[in-house]
């Protein structure tokens, strides 16, 4: 019964601050982006515009709900639950600090420390493709077919990379539970990212493109497609996508901080922040890429996965495996 | 998914889909029915007409001066430029001497308008493909011009300050030294966007090679402009039939060879390059005197010779009563506009009223190669394509 408490107890914490998480970050982007184009960004709606979130949460939410007349119904209004499901339940494997003590148990901090947390990572993450597939295909509407075509190839792609990237670091501590790496990482004294810059740079590109970043959001090109797969929705439905991709960006960012750059470990004071720390260092990234970077074309970015990213990935795993079986 | 399925000359199947008006990138109110195979654009037909206000029209409605202020509204990225073309017909017709500070004003303003057009080109086509902040630093370059052109003539866009005989006044006290601060400030800025994307990788790889349009074609479909130049023709009115005493500038024609989007956006940044020298050149040999001809039939006196010129007067009355009266005739007059050839024909039949005024609008002859460019590319090229061609709707459908 303690244990139930206990995990549920996690889980809301969780939710709600990645919930707090994602408003605020959409508010530090286009602070950022503001302040890298000569422009003021939100500042109007509290002090320097912190409040901005939740009048956008609040506009959208009283938006009226369109459902166009030639969607297919029932998949239009699942596949945006969908979404953020997927991005919701992948952030529950990230661990956010040591183990507590809370009222005489031993808390950790995550929600979930699964012996194969980061296959699970890589599921939930996949999951989410058929949240675009779905709202694409189901709005009935050609614009936002072609999005959503262009999002499966995508994320089909660059999940492939994603997935390279990790085997590389996961034969490093030789776990996949993200606590374990963590831990690891303490032990060997340093971080990753010194043993496997080419798996972390792989990372980086994968996870913009996999939470479809500029320069790799395509399937949302404005200038091409209007909006992409999205295109036909409206309101909190519409919102749904964008909460979902910007909790996607949080989690991926915590991942790479948790697999590269020694989680919420650091060199003194270990503790959530340091997690937080690192997080904001890859969305200031994240961010400052979207502002100057130009958008690569649909084939051209398949052409850089498949042609440039996935030997680099396999190479990658084969020094690696090579070197850690030649050191142990 | 409803719509007309076509197949392709190999049998494929195609969709036809609907671009425009309402796009956010095709530059106004240009509507596009694609057809295409995937991704792929097997044909593009441009269709015009959604801003069609009936400009040419007005005009021959209205007398030879209120005509002026419907040319800024054709080509409202370059008001200074129509305002020229305009004025050049009409004093054609009239056969009338520009004072020659008026003369050399033109140019320094002509080529600051040319500036501001080249500026959101360089801007809209990086946003086009996605980078986004070069929009915000050019417009940010843009605002200081169209502060300068509010000083001198009270509005930022819709300027109708070059006027048959002139200038509509003289500047105001200090505006020189502002204009050139400005104009001595640009060079290090276009540096900066060039930093962001002449040699960028990725927005390399959105333009090389993008909607070649071959010089012959060009000329058959009769582009002009930055348009032609970048495929190796170098046509540029103010080299080929002066005008303004642009043969006395020390300036040069900026060509490329490849013919592509690439090759468009080199001879942009090296025209805009240009124009800050010529404007320099402007500046530095602006004479003194007047910038309205006292030829009373083309200009109407100021109001403060009325105190002691009864003639003035009375050239007063008519003026704002019968408007210009051009002789009878006709007269075509081109410049260069930032978008190529543009050029007015006014016929006159004596009276105050114009009997045609015809525009010769760069962006439509330039539009016309836009199928051509796009057979074959990606739908993503397209939007770089039709922002390289550069089109100001309003004076396409004039």
């Amino acid at each position: 019964m303690n244990d139930l408490l206990i995990n549920l107890a996690r889980s809301l914490v969780l939710v709600a601050i990645v919930m707090t998480a994602m408003p605020y970050t959409t508010w530090f982007e286009r602070r950022v982006m503001s302040w890298m184009q000569c422009r003021v960004g939100p500042n109007r709606v509290g002090i320097f515009g912190l409040l901005q979130p939740l009048a956008d949460g609040l506009k959208l939410l009283f938006k009226e709900d369109i459902t166009p007349a030639k969607a297919e119904r029932v998949l239009f209004w699942f596949a945006p639950t969908i979404a953020l499901f997927a991005a919701l339940a992948a952030a529950a494997v990230l661990p956010f600090g040591p183990t507590v003590h809370i009222a005489g148990a031993d808390v950790p901090m995550v929600v979930a420390d699964m012996p194969v947390g980061l296959l699970y990572l890589l599921g939930m993450s996949s999951l989410g493709v058929y949240a675009l597939v779905f709202g694409g295909w189901s709005s009935g509407s050609k614009y936002s077919l072609l999005g959503a075509l262009r999002a499966a190839a995508q994320v089909v792609s660059y999940e492939l990379i994603l997935g390279l990237a990790l085997v590389g670091v996961v034969l490093v501590h030789g776990s996949l539970s993200l606590g374990d790496i963590v831990a690891s990482q303490q032990k060997m004294g340093f971080w990753t990212i010194l043993l496997q810059p080419v798996g972390f740079v792989l990372y980086l590109l994968a996870a913009c493109a996999e939470t479809n970043r500029a320069p790799f959001d395509l399937p949302e090109a404005e200038t091409e497609l209007v909006a992409g797969y999205h295109t036909e929705y409206t309101g909190m439905r519409f919102a749904l996508y964008f909460i979902a991709e910007y909790i996607n960006m949080f989690t991926v960012s915590a991942l790479a901080a948790t697999l590269f750059l020694g989680g919420w470990s650091g060199p003194f004071w270990p503790g959530p922040h340091w997690l937080l720390l690192k997080v904001g260092l890859f969305l200031f990234l994240f961010v400052w890429i979207r502002a100057t970077l130009p958008r690569l074309r649909y084939d051209q970015l398949m052409r850089l996965s498949w042609s440039t990213l996935l030997p680099l990935g396999l190479l990658n795993i084969v020094i690696t495996a090579v070197a850690v079986v030649a050191l142990q | 998914m409803q719509g007309t399925r076509e197949r392709t000359a190999d049998g494929r199947e195609t969709m036809r889909i609907n671009m425009g008006p309402q796009h956010p990138s095709t530059h106004g109110v240009l509507r596009l029915e694609l057809e295409i195979d995937g991704e792929i654009v097997v044909s593009c037909r441009p269709i015009i007409g959604y801003l069609h206000t009936g400009i040419e029209k007005t005009m021959e409605a209205r007398n030879w001066f209120h005509a002026i202020t419907m040319t800024d509204r054709m080509d409202y990225l370059n008001p200074m430029g129509n305002n020229l073309a305009y004025a050049l017909a009409v004093e054609k017709l009239f056969d009338c001497r520009i004072p020659e500070r008026a003369v050399v004003a033109r140019v320094l303003l002509a080529e600051l308008t040319r500036i501001n057009s080249h500026l959101v080109w360089v801007g809209t086509n990086a946003m086009d493909i996605g980078a986004l902040s070069v929009f915000l630093y050019t417009f940010r370059e843009r605002e200081t011009l169209l502060d300068l052109f509010e000083e001198a003539s009270g509005a930022r866009m819709m300027t109708s300050f070059i006027r048959p005989g002139g200038l509509a006044m003289d500047f105001p006290d200090g505006w020189m030294q502002r204009c050139k601060q400005v104009v001595d400030g640009l060079p290090a800025r276009i540096d900066e966007y060039e930093g962001l994307l002449t040699h960028n990788p990725l927005f390399k790889e959105r333009m090389i090679g993008i909607g070649k349009l071959a010089a012959d074609d060009a000329m058959a479909l009769g582009v002009s402009g930055p348009l032609l130049r970048a495929s190796g023709v170098p046509q540029d009115l103010r080299k080929l039939h002066p005008y303004c005493g642009y043969e006395t500038y020390d300036f040069r024609v900026c060509t490329a060879t490849a013919g592509d989007c690439y090759a468009r956006y080199q001879v942009r940044i090296a025209e805009l390059r240009e124009s800050v020298k010529l404007c320099q050149q402007a500046l530095a040999r602006m004479p003194g005197g007047p910038v309205r001809t006292d030829d009373r039939k083309v200009m109407p006196p100021l109001r403060a010779e009325f105190q002691h010129s009864m003639e003035a007067l009375i050239h007063h009355f008519k003026h704002y009563t019968e408007g210009l009266r051009p002789p009878a005739g006709e007269a075509y007059a081109p410049v260069e506009s930032p978008r190529g050839e543009l050029g007015f024909y006014v016929r006159s039949d004596g009276t105050g009223k114009p009997v045609r005024i015809h525009s010769r609008a760069p962006s439509f002859a330039n539009l016309q190669a836009l199928p051509l460019m796009a057979k074959g590319m990606l739908i993503a090229d397209l939007v770089a394509i039709i922002s390289t061609v550069d089109p100001v709707l309003g004076e396409v459908d004039r």
